[in-house]
């Protein structure tokens, strides 16, 4: 179980993290959820203590980190995958690191084949590496001391979709075993697929955090007619308010059951009608990412 | 991509089976990071190599030029080129960690950074001392060798009080460019600070003695090449050893100190 504790943050006049408080509990994969820059790295180097806040506390199991001893065969860490020696090779950054967790050579072959770096891709050295196989080197590393706790920074960047589908079953059935994922990521869609739980950030503050099913479940309908025209009229004659979707359908806030009624009332032919789920998600979600805007708006096509 | 590790039921974290990573393990791990890269490879295999050329050169120079040798001088004029190497040694076993950025992995498998860097302190004067037994090797095979080339017995005049002061030496050089790297955390300018120091500012002392007279009587005191210079020749006096210990105290224990203090305290991103 990992627990951060009122965790502020600062440098300067900036808040990275701002009195963030959450719990990632065994047995489930925690997402961890933000834009980038949203102090989600900085969260997480917290709980490791290789950054020290300067007010709260983050915990694993109930201990800092730095009193556990011998962390890694408890705790997996993977912060940067690009944090590695350029002129190692593969094979020598996990021996590295199982010679000092007392680890034989065996277990750095095992984790190796566990991650999928062939022989030869353990010889070169890192420098040659493209980030998937920094990634997968990286988690090789996390899991060597075979631990309960996996903390994990952004783990499916650079991995090509074979690679993310690994990815998601290996933390799905570590989480099955009863440890506990903490993964961050930058991606909605990558994160409702793996986690269970989820923590979403903003700016350095939490602005939602639940299970899955929590944070999906919202009220809304997604209503798709024949006639656009036909059902916008129908909905105004119930008092419902509906806005298009831009793909033929409307969201509504009202139940599913109310629009389908207002579509019977008026006669009219749906080709879709369901509750929308995640759609509040999504939307804070991109809310977040607007706030700190860093693409200029599209604009929206002046044609002539 | 298979799975081949047996499932274990992972449950809450007992940290009672656990002990602590040993001392020399952290050693042997440092010492390992020292030659397990191209760079660190080369750079030991220059040490020795540069050792042995000092070594020909000055037997070459010694059997033409009819000077005569000891043991003694042979193992001064190696001293001089090992000083050289040995503190870049010391310097990249501190900095890489923060260049390649390793210090990430290097202190969530070892959170008391403390002993990180005492470790790595050990492993440089471990290769300091391995260095220091190769000039030695050289100085001794040059000295048989000198006795053959100009058919005279070989003089193994050389005091037990000097090997000390010559391992001494060689130790402070590794110390000096790894109390340069704990506090500037970076390669170049750690290097550039150390060679600086060997070289311009003995120059910069010896010029200042001459001009100001205050500082003549002050030198001593500040100037740590000065004060080790006795070491070699074995001709340390009571008041050698305070020079050696107030300027000591300000170009090693100050900047490792306070180098330290900065790893303890640092943001490792």
């Amino acid at each position: 179980m990992i627990t951060l504790e009122n965790v502020t943050m600062r440098y300067g006049g900036f808040t990275a993290v701002d009195n963030v408080s959450f719990t990632a509990r065994p047995g489930r994969v925690t997402g961890f959820l933000g834009p980038n820059g949203a102090g989600k790295s900085t969260s997480m180097r917290i709980v490791v203590g290789l950054t020290v806040p300067q007010q709260g506390r983050a915990t694993i199991g109930g201990h800092a980190y730095e009193q556990i001893p011998n962390p890694a065969h408890h705790v997996g860490v993977l912060l940067d995958a690009s944090a590695q020696h350029a002129g190692r090779t593969g094979r020598e950054v996990l021996r590295l690191s199982a010679m000092t967790m007392g680890l034989g050579r065996g277990r750095v072959e095992e984790m190796l084949e566990l991650v999928g770096l062939s022989g030869v891709e353990a010889k070169r050295r890192v420098r040659n590496y493209s980030l998937g196989m920094r990634q997968r080197l990286g988690i090789a590393n996390a899991l060597l001391g075979d631990p309960s706790v996996l903390i994990l920074d952004e783990p499916v960047n650079g991995l090509d979709p074979a690679g993310i589908h690994w990815m998601r079953g290996l933390l799905r059935s570590h989480a099955a075993r009863g440890g506990t994922v903490l993964l961050s990521s930058h991606l909605l869609h990558e994160v409702e697929m793996i986690a269970d739980d989820m923590v979403l950030i903003g700016r350095g503050k939490i602005v939602a955090q639940g299970t899955r099913e929590e944070l999906l479940h919202t009220a809304g309908t997604y209503v798709k007619p024949l006639d656009p025209a036909q059902l916008t009229a129908a909905l105004e004659a119930a008092g419902i308010s509906a806005l298009p979707s831009g793909d033929g359908g409307f969201r509504s806030e009202a139940e599913p059951v109310d629009v389908g009624r207002a579509a019977a009332a008026g006669g009219v032919a749906l080709v879709e009608l369901r509750r929308a789920e995640g759609a509040g998600l999504e939307e804070m979600f991109l809310q977040l990412t607007a706030d700190d805007a860093r693409e200029p708006a599209i604009p929206t096509g002046a044609s002539s | 991509m298979s799975t081949t590790t047996t499932p274990r039921v992972l449950g809450p974290i007992d940290i009672a089976g656990t002990s602590a990573v040993p001392f020399s393990t952290l050693i042997k791990v440092e010492l390992r990071k020292s030659w397990d890269t191209r760079a660190g490879l080369w750079l030991l295999v220059l040490t020795g190599a540069f050792t042995m050329i000092a070594m020909v050169i000055a037997l070459a120079v010694a059997t033409t030029q009819d000077v005569p040798m000891t043991l003694g001088s042979f193992i001064a004029t190696t001293a001089y080129t090992s000083a050289f190497l040995l503190p870049v040694l010391g310097i990249l076993l501190v900095t890489s960690e923060w260049s390649q950025r390793t210090a990430m992995v290097t202190f969530t498998l070892e959170p008391n950074r403390a002993r990180v860097i005492l470790a790595k302190l050990v492993a440089g004067l471990a290769l300091a001392g391995s260095v220091a037994a190769v000039a030695l090797m050289a100085a001794v095979l040059s000295n048989l060798l000198f006795g053959l080339i100009e058919g005279v017995s070989p003089s193994w005049e050389f005091g037990a009080d000097r090997l000390g002061g010559f391992l001494l030496a060689q130790a402070f050089a590794m110390l000096t460019g790894f109390a340069l790297a704990t506090l500037l955390l970076n390669t170049a300018a750690a290097i550039v600070t150390y060679f600086a120091y060997i070289f311009l500012l003995p120059a910069v002392f010896a010029i200042a003695a001459v001009f100001l007279d205050w500082f003549d009587s002050l030198r001593p005191w500040i100037d740590f090449n000065f004060a080790q210079a006795p070491l070699f020749d074995a001709t340390m006096t009571g008041k050698d050893w305070g020079y050696l210990a107030v300027s000591g105290l300000i170009w090693l224990v100050l900047p490792v100190t306070l180098g330290i203090w900065r790893v303890l305290r640092a943001e490792v991103k």
